[in-house]
C-alpha cells in the first residue's frame, strides 16, 4: 500500500527526521491557513500516489499566500494521470545545494532489506542506478544485528561526508531505517534528501510503501485503503474485501483463472493471439462457488469487457464447485456476456455435466479457449 | 533406472519424516490425508492448544520440541496462518528441524527476512513460503500439488507458481515427459531458495537430465539464473518460461513478489537474459514439452 507524501513526512518527522514545515489542504481556504503559519517561498504539491507527479505539472511554486492559494485551486481542479487532486500539501522551499538519495527495500538474492544510498539524488534510483552504477552504494542489513548507527555513518562517509554533516546524515539513516521496521514498509525512500545552502539536511520527499501483507499490523492504514481515500478502482476495492486478486487492465476480454502464475499465462497467451485481457483476476486456491459468483460480477461490472475467458486448473480447485459459481452468477446478475471456459482437473466429469445440461460448453486446452476469447471479442467489437 | 539404491530427485525422498504445523486446520487437515495416501511419513502434527488428539491417526502435539521428543521428525510442513507462520517456522528450525515448506500465503516480508535469517545460520532448507510445495513422483509429497498430474521420469521442475506449475507439468505428462522432482520455490519476494539453488541441486542429481525453470515478473533472480548458466556452463538443458509479458508496471500480479518496479522485473529482461545464456524460452505453456523433446531424448 502506498502512502500519500504528506502521510509519509508526518511520520518521519515523528521520528526526528527534518522535513520542510508544512499542512495540508482540501481547498483554498484551508491553503490560506496552511501558508499563514509558514515562511514563503511555498511549494504547492498534489498528493496522488501515481508516479511522474512533477512532469505532470502536479508541484507548483509560490512566493505569496495568495499565489499558493491560487496553486491550491489549479491543482484542485487538475486530473493527474486520470486520478483527480483530493489534497494539496503546502510547504517551504528548501534551498538547495545538493540532492542525495537514501532508501531501504528488499533484496531478494540475499533474503534481506538492503539501504541504497547515492549522492545523486532527485530522479528515480532505478536511472541513476542505470546512469551513474559508481554513485549507488547498496549495503545489505543483516536482519540479526539491524541497520547500526555506525552502518549509517560508513555509509555517509562513502558519499563524501565528514565531521558533524556525517553524524547529522547518519542520524538520519538510522531513523529512516526504524521508521521503516516499524511500519512495515517494503519500500521507503527520501528522494531527493536535500542538503541546503546552510549545510543542514531535510526529506524534501519521502515515499513508503507497506507490505500488503503486513496490513494487519496497521489497521489504521488499511481502514483507509478501503474505505476512505485510496485510488483503487471500485473493482479493485471490491476484489479486495473479498479476498481476491484484482488488476485492471485497458482490454476488452475479462479473465478470472485460480493461481496468479497461470493468469499470469493467461493474460500472455490471450495477447499472443492478438486479444487484449481487461483485468487480472485470482480466485485463489480452493475457492467455493460463491466467491467465484463474486469474481464474474466483479469482472463483468467492466463495462469494457465484451467476453470472459474463465480459466480453472483444478488442484485444490473443485471444477464442479466452480460449475456451480458460474451458474449462480448467471442466475443473479443474467449473462451478461459470452463465455469462454476451460475447465480440467479435480472434479472435472462433475464440472462438464453442471455446464453442459445448463448450455455452456467448456473447452479442456488453454491455447483453444483463448484463441476462442479473442474470436468472440472481435466479433463482440464489431457489433 | 540403474542405480536402484541412489535417492531419486532432490530435497525429499525415503528418508523424509514430516511433522504437519497446523494439522488440525482445514487445510492441514486435507493434505496430511493426501500426502499420506502419496505414501509421505507424517510422524506427527503441531497445534497449540491441541495436543494429545489425533488427525486421521496422526498425534497431534501443543509443541514442535514434543512432537521432536517422541517422534525422529527431520521436516516440516506448515498450514499455520499469516500472522503466526513465521513463528512456527521458527519453532522448527530452533527444534532442529533442518527442512521446512511454508505453504502459508501472505507472510509479511519482515517476517521471512527474519525466518531466512535464522535458517542460514542453522544451515536449513526453507521451500516457501507460498508455495505448492515439492514433489517426487510416486515417491514423496510435501504440498498441496494435485499429485495426478505428475509421471515420474527426468525432468527436473523449479517454479514461483502453483497451478502453472500443474499446467506445464500435466502438458509434459501427456508426452509422457516424466518429473525427477519439482520444487515450487514461491511466489513471495523473499523465498528459501532461489532458482540458482534448485539448479546446483538437480546439476547433482542423477536422474535429473533436463530442467524446466518457470518464471515470473518481479525482481532479478531469473536473470541471476540466466547469468548462472551462461557463466558455469551449465550441463543440462534448461527450457524456461516467463509469465507476465502482459502484465502492465506497479501493479503486483497476484503473487506478493510479481510486480515489476519501474524498468525492473520485466518479463522482457528476463526472457532476453535467459536467450542469450542459451536458454530456450516457450512462448506458451504447451510449448515447454515441445522444446523438451528437441533437446532430450528421455
Amino acid at each position: 500500500m502506498k502512502l500519500f507524501e504528506y502521510e509519509a513526512k508526518n511520520i518521519l518527522a515523528k521520528y526526528g527526521i527534518p522535513t520542510p514545515n508544512g499542512g495540508l489542504a482540501t481547498n483554498a481556504i484551508q491553503a490560506r491557513e496552511a501558508a499563514t503559519k509558514l515562511k514563503p517561498p511555498f511549494v504547492v504539491k498534489a498528493q496522488v500516489l501515481v508516479a511522474g507527479r512533477g512532469k505532470a505539472g502536479g508541484i507548483l511554486f509560490a512566493d505569496s499566500i495568495v499565489d499558493a492559494e491560487k496553486a491550491t485551486e489549479k491543482l484542485l481542479s487538475m486530473q493527474i494521470k486520470g486520478i483527480p487532486v483530493r489534497n494539496v500539501w503546502i510547504e517551504e522551499k528548501v534551498q538547495i545545494k545538493r540532492e542525495l538519495y537514501f532508501g531501504i527495500t528488499t533484496d531478494r538474492f540475499n533474503q534481506s532489506y538492503v539501504a541504497i544510498a547515492s549522492s545523486v539524488g532527485g530522479m528515480e534510483i532505478e536511472e541513476t542506478a542505470a546512469e551513474v552504477p559508481e554513485k549507488i552504494i547498496k549495503f545489505p542489513i543483516n536482519p540479526q544485528h539491524g541497520f547500526r548507527s555506525f552502518h549509517a555513518r560508513q555509509i555517509a562517509r562513502k558519499m563524501g561526508y565528514a565531521g558533524s554533516q556525517l553524524s547529522e546524515l547518519g542520524r538520519i539513516f538510522e531513523r529512516l531505517y526504524c521508521v521503516g521496521m516499524d511500519y512495515d514498509a517494503e519500500l521507503i525512500e527520501m528522494n531527493p534528501l536535500v542538503e541546503t545552502a546552510d549545510g543542514k539536511f531535510v526529506a524534501a520527499d519521502a515515499r513508503i510503501i507497506i507490505d500488503d501483507n503486513a496490513l494487519f499490523r496497521h489497521q489504521e492504514y488499511k481502514k483507509r485503503l478501503l474505505e476512505g481515500e485510496s485510488e483503487l478502482s471500485p473493482q479493485e476495492i471490491e476484489a479486495m474485501k473479498n479476498d481476491l486478486a484484482y488488476v485492471k487492465l485497458d482490454g476488452d476480454i475479462g479473465v478470472i483463472g485460480n493461481g496468479a502464475g497461470l493468469v499470469m499465462a493467461t493474460l500472455d497467451t490471450i495477447q499472443y493471439y492478438g486479444g487484449k485481457p481487461a483485468n487480472f483476476l485470482d480466485v485463489g486456491g480452493g475457492a467455493p462457488a460463491e466467491k467465484i459468483a463474486t469474481a464474474l460480477k466483479i469482472v463483468l461490472s467492466d463495462p469494457k469487457v465484451k467476453a470472459l475467458f474463465i480459466n480453472i486448473l483444478g488442484g485444490i480447485t473443485r471444477c464442479d464447485e466452480v460449475a456451480k459459481g458460474i451458474l449462480e452468477a448467471e442466475e443473479k446478475i443474467g449473462a451478461t456476456k459470452p463465455m469462454v471456459i476451460r475447465l480440467v482437473g479435480t472434479n472435472e466429469a462433475e464440472g462438464k455435466r453442471i455446464l453442459t445440461e445448463a448450455g455452456i460448453h467448456v473447452l479442456e486446452s488453454m491455447e483453444e479457449a483463448a484463441q476462442r476469447a479473442v474470436e468472440i471479442s472481435r466479433h463482440e467489437g464489431g457489433k | 533406472m540403474k542405480e536402484a539404491n541412489k535417492k531419486l530427485g532432490i530435497i525429499i525422498g525415503k528418508n523424509t519424516r514430516a511433522i504437519v504445523q497446523g494439522i488440525t486446520g482445514t487445510q492441514g487437515s486435507f493434505h496430511t490425508e493426501l500426502m499420506r495416501e502419496y505414501g509421505t511419513k507424517i510422524v506427527a502434527g503441531v497445534t497449540p492448544g491441541k495436543g494429545g488428539t489425533q488427525i486421521q491417526g496422526v498425534p497431534v502435539y501443543d509443541t514442535v520440541e514434543e512432537a521432536k521428543e517422541k517422534h525422529p521428525a527431520n521436516t516440516s510442513i506448515i498450514f499455520v496462518p499469516a500472522p503466526f507462520a513465521a513463528d512456527a517456522a521458527l519453532e522448527a528450525l530452533e527444534n532442529g528441524i533442518k527442512t521446512v515448506v511454508i505453504i502459508t500465503e501472505h507472510i509479511p516480508i519482515r517476517d521471512a527476512v527474519n525466518v531466512m535469517a535464522y535458517a542460514k545460520d542453522a544451515n536449513a532448507t526453507i521451500i516457501g513460503p507460498n508455495t505448492p510445495g515439492i514433489i517426487t513422483p510416486r515417491e514423496s509429497k510435501l504440498g498441496i500439488m494435485p499429485a495426478h498430474v505428475f509421471k515420474p521420469g527426468n525432468i527436473g521442475m523449479v517454479s514461483r507458481s502453483g497451478t502453472l506449475t500443474y499446467e506445464i507439468a500435466a502438458g509434459l505428462t501427456r508426452k509422457n515427459l516424466g518429473q525427477s522432482t519439482c520444487l515450487g520455490l514461491g511466489g513471495d519476494p523473499i523465498t528459501g531458495l532461489n532458482f540458482i539453488d534448485a539448479l546446483k541441486m538437480f546439476e547433482k542429481d542423477l536422474q535429473t537430465k533436463a530442467i524446466v525453470l518457470i518464471g515470473e515478473i518481479g525482481g532479478n533472480l531469473e536473470e541471476l539464473a540466466a547469468e548462472y548458466v551462461a557463466k558455469d556452463k551449465y550441463p543440462k538443458p534448461v527450457v524456461a518460461f516467463i509469465a507476465g509479458r502482459s502484465a502492465p508496471p506497479g501493479k503486483r500480479m497476484g503473487h506478493a513478489g510479481a510486480i515489476v518496479i519501474g524498468k525492473a522485473g520485466t518479463a522482457e529482461s528476463k526472457i532476453e537474459k535467459f536467450k542469450n545464456a542459451g536458454v530456450k524460452v516457450a512462448e506458451k505453456p504447451s510449448d515447454v514439452a515441445e522444446l523438451l523433446i528437441k533437446l532430450v531424448s528421455v
